[in-house]
């Protein structure tokens, strides 16, 4: 089959784990948004989830960091973090070894991955399937894409995996969805954290939602450390699918700063023809 | 190199539930382990969350170690804040002060 759902959406551990320090009226905005998204995935009726994240260290380590891994484990399990802390009881997560062995297969032709059949899952990857698939019931294939230990992989070998990946998923049988976490601008884990350069969101999140591909690939990380903090080079993740949803354009269904979120908080779908 | 060290104790506590028993029940016989700096063997034992982070360990290491280490996310926030006061700005890494940091 190939790609049958695509979109975007934040991770920040205070989605969850604050969520009594948001303002009610924004927040519920914003969960209903999730469960938004939630219904479109599940009415695509995909056989597998692709998340596209960007960890903090919960399995990669400047030890041996790798740019892009792709998870080929038959089960993953987290939070790593405190359950109270993050808001999200521990989970085992079914993955889906074989559709990864042939995805990963078809992507070495042209990109240089890691794989593991090992992954625990951080507040990078939980929040969103807290939200996306609150019964952990849908096979999970993790995907990172190093954002956190620099030196960091170039926007536009992000852009390539991401092509990659949907040549892989066209050629399979099953149906398969996929969701990019990541930033924008944020300061997050920082004296500064709650900082949200909401001018900035906005213009990537129009040349991300038109598939402006050089308007995203032209982003330099140091003029997005200086204006989107450190956590926006978790633009990775949502340029990754741009690549992978190449020629379509997307709908916003939410933004809005959240700053005990540390994030401006964001849901997006795109439109796959 | 001992920056290194410490955020790999401190990676390896966040995700690791044996090691974080052992360093609960004696945190030495875990230090030992690890070539630290007297600094950074304070800092891990205290713990002080200010210190590490001006440091330069990276926050997103930082972040769930303090939660694990029983720090309210306000708290958290201003044991960073209290160590720029106390030790200066952040020493290295992609968290140091610099111009787009207000």
């Amino acid at each position: 089959m190939s790609l049958v759902f695509a979109g975007v959406c934040s991770h920040a551990p205070g989605i969850t784990g604050r969520s009594e320090r948001a303002d009610p009226a924004v927040r519920d905005a914003f969960y209903a948004s999730f469960d938004r998204m939630r219904q479109a995935l599940e009415a695509s009726k995909p056989d597998a989830l692709i998340v596209i994240g960007a960890e903090h260290f919960a399995n990669f380590f400047m030890n041996n960091m790798p740019s892009l891994c792709v998870g080929m484990g038959d089960v993953y399990e987290g939070p790593i973090e405190d359950e109270a802390w993050l808001g999200i009881k521990h989970h085992r997560v079914a993955g889906a070894p074989e559709l990864s062995r042939r995805l990963i297969e078809d992507m070495m032709q042209d990109v240089d991955l890691a794989y593991a059949q090992e992954w625990k899952f951080d507040h990078g990857i939980m929040v969103p399937l807290n939200f996306l698939t609150p019964r952990y019931d849908l096979p999970v294939i993790p995907v990172n894409i190093n954002c956190q230990g620099p030196p960091l992989i170039p926007l536009k070998r992000c852009y390539e995996f991401g092509r990659a990946l949907r040549r892989a998923c066209d050629r399979a049988p099953e149906r398969i969805a996929l969701v990019g976490t990541g930033g924008i601008s944020h300061w997050p884990a920082t004296p500064d954290s709650g900082k949200i350069n909401e001018p900035w969101d906005r213009a990537f999140l129009e040349r991300f939602l038109n598939g402006k591909r050089e308007e995203l690939l032209a982003y330099r990380d140091d003029e997005t450390w200086r204006e989107a903090g450190q956590g926006g080079f978790e633009i990775r993740t949502f340029i990754a699918v741009s690549g992978a949803t190449e020629g379509c354009t997307g709908e916003l269904w939410f933004y809005a700063p959240i700053p005990i979120f540390a994030v401006g908080c964001t849901v997006a779908v795109m439109n796959l023809s | 190199m001992s920056l290194y060290s410490v955020q790999k104790l401190i990676y390896q506590l966040n995700r690791e539930p044996a090691l974080r028993a052992r360093h609960n029940a004696d945190i030495e016989s875990v230090l030992a382990e690890y070539e630290l700096t007297d600094e950074e063997r304070q800092a891990i034992r205290e713990p002080d969350i200010g210190l590490l982070y001006v440091m330069g360990v990276n926050g997103q290491l930082l972040m769930h170690y303090a939660a694990l280490r029983g720090y309210e996310w306000t708290q958290y926030i201003e044991a960073m804040k209290a160590g720029e006061r106390k030790y200066g700005p952040v020493r290295t890494g992609l968290y140091s002060r610099a111009e787009g940091r207000k």
